[in-house]
């Protein structure tokens, strides 16, 4: 029996701004369909460790693998980004958004799967309002939207509850389970653990640099895992071995 | 496969293209601005130069060349701020888009752009040093149209590349001016030569000068285009 090989897995990253390094040794792994939350602290290196692993940086020592292989541009295709931005042409309406990267991905019926994401989001009222007249809660639903729009393999999503009303939030846990269920990998930075405790299966702590915390998350009682995991891990910053390190 | 691969390419270009003509018919602000800006740039010269001695072609085709590259300069870092607002140019970055479509997908919007602005600049010129602009319409147009593309070559690299500078502003024409030098010479040495009708030879030097130069800078964009706009997403 052959293992699949994990959807994305870092190994020994290091990546340093100046003299101040930002990653120092990380080691991840993200397997298909799992939900892994990765929280930390302002400035321990979560927002780097997600440019690194959506190929906007390389990283300067370590190595990232997709699926067993290296990052090249057909793999960008198989990633889908949220960021703190909306990564949308305030110009262009809700569904010229959706149309215009549903074309650079190359996905087969732009039209048909636009629309099917504005229904999702909730957002077939304003379709044709230009982007820039979108409130932030409606913003950030089309910016899963567009990150959805290719049904990506891996989703990155940094702080993606942000802005979001409870509606809305609602909405995006349907959603990101949904995603779950089809079978994309999720690694969701966010600091309001309420929201993802539903979704994540795994929780990753980032303080300094270093993964502090490696850990399943029970069936039951996900948020109070998820809380106290985080807390332990402020409080006892001892970083984990890497997998196989003696 | 190839051709597929060609055409497919050759398609994310034109919707790069599109999306930057939807953006601008709507803001209508680049085309605008930069007209104004090269309106104003033309009476400053004019007010300068037309002190009762009619000027000649050498300041008129100065003129027109140095106003294409303040007028551009300005345009294109207007149109990358504009990439800049909702990130999008992250977006793009992270998409599978081949860099070199995305560098010259932005070349050819800007080049629409400028071509519209050095429209404008030119007919200022025409009307306010009478220069005979008009007279090698044909000739001149093509100058015009190398030039615009080795400047828009140079400056949305560099225009790209500055995105996460704090100083960007700043830095651009600095980086930028003493690169398009000679685009400048050869442009205006070029349109002199054909308004004074001398020596065709020279028109045709420096023409086919521009159109290495375009060659040479294209290709350099899209070759330095990854690790020059990898540090902008």
């Amino acid at each position: 029996m052959t293992v699949a090989a994990p959807v994305v897995a870092a190994r020994g990253l290091y990546q340093a701004y100046g003299r101040q390094p930002a990653l120092r040794g990380v080691d991840l792994e993200v397997a298909s369909g799992e939900a892994v939350a990765l929280l930390g602290p302002n400035g321990a290196g979560k927002s780097t460790l997600l440019r690194v692993l959506s190929t906007l940086e390389r990283p300067q020592r370590g190595e990232v693998r997709y699926g067993g292989d290296e990052a090249d541009e057909a793999l960008r295709g198989t990633i889908g980004v949220v960021a703190h931005e909306s990564l949308c042409y305030g110009d262009l309406s809700g569904r010229e958004n959706l149309h215009f990267f549903a074309g650079i991905y190359g996905v087969p019926d732009a039209s048909t799967r636009a629309q099917q994401l504005l229904e999702q989001v909730a957002l077939t009222a304003a379709a044709d309002r230009p982007a820039r007249t979108y409130s932030r809660g409606m913003l950030q639903r089309l910016a899963v939207a567009r990150a959805l729009i290719h049904a990506p393999r891996l989703l990155l999503l940094d702080e993606p509850v942000t802005g979001l009303d409870r509606q809305g939030a609602l909405l995006l846990t349907a959603l990101l389970l949904a995603e779950k269920a089809r079978g994309a990998s999720l690694l969701i930075v966010s600091h309001e653990l309420g929201p993802i405790a539903s979704i994540v299966d795994r929780v990753v702590v980032l303080q300094r640099g270093r993964v502090v915390r490696n850990e399943t998350l029970p069936k039951l009682g996900p948020l109070a895992a998820l809380e106290r995991v985080y807390d332990e891990a402020l409080s006892d910053p001892a970083p984990v071995k890497a997998p196989g390190a003696a | 496969m190839r051709a597929s691969l060609q055409v497919s390419f050759l398609r994310q270009m034109a919707r790069l293209v599109w999306k930057d003509v939807v953006v601008e018919l709507r803001r209508k602000e680049l085309v605008y601005a930069s007209a104004f800006f090269a309106a104003v740039v033309l009476l400053v010269f004019s007010f300068a130069f037309l002190g009762g001695v009619r000027p000649t072609v050498d300041v008129a085709a100065g003129v027109l060349w140095v106003t294409l590259a303040l007028t551009g300069t300005l345009g294109i870092g207007r149109a990358f701020e504009r990439e800049r607002e909702g990130d999008t140019f992250r977006a793009l970055l992270l998409s599978p888009l081949p860099r070199s479509a995305i560098y010259l997908g932005k070349l050819v919007s800007l080049c629409l752009l400028m071509a519209i602005v050095v429209l404008v600049a030119a007919c200022g010129v025409a009307l306010l040093f009478g220069a005979p602009l008009f007279d090698h319409a044909g000739q001149i147009a093509l100058l015009l149209g190398l030039g615009v593309i080795g400047f828009s070559s140079i400056a949305s690299l560099f225009a790209a590349s500055l995105g996460r500078s704090r100083s960007r502003d700043l830095l651009l024409p600095l980086i930028v001016y003493p690169l398009v030098v000679p685009v400048l010479i050869a442009g205006a040495r070029a349109t002199a030569g054909l308004m004074v009708g001398e020596d065709p030879a020279l028109p045709a030097f420096w023409t086919r000068f521009l159109l290495v130069f375009d060659l040479i800078f294209v290709s350099l964009g899209i070759w330095t285009f990854e690790p020059l706009a990898a540090s902008e997403g």
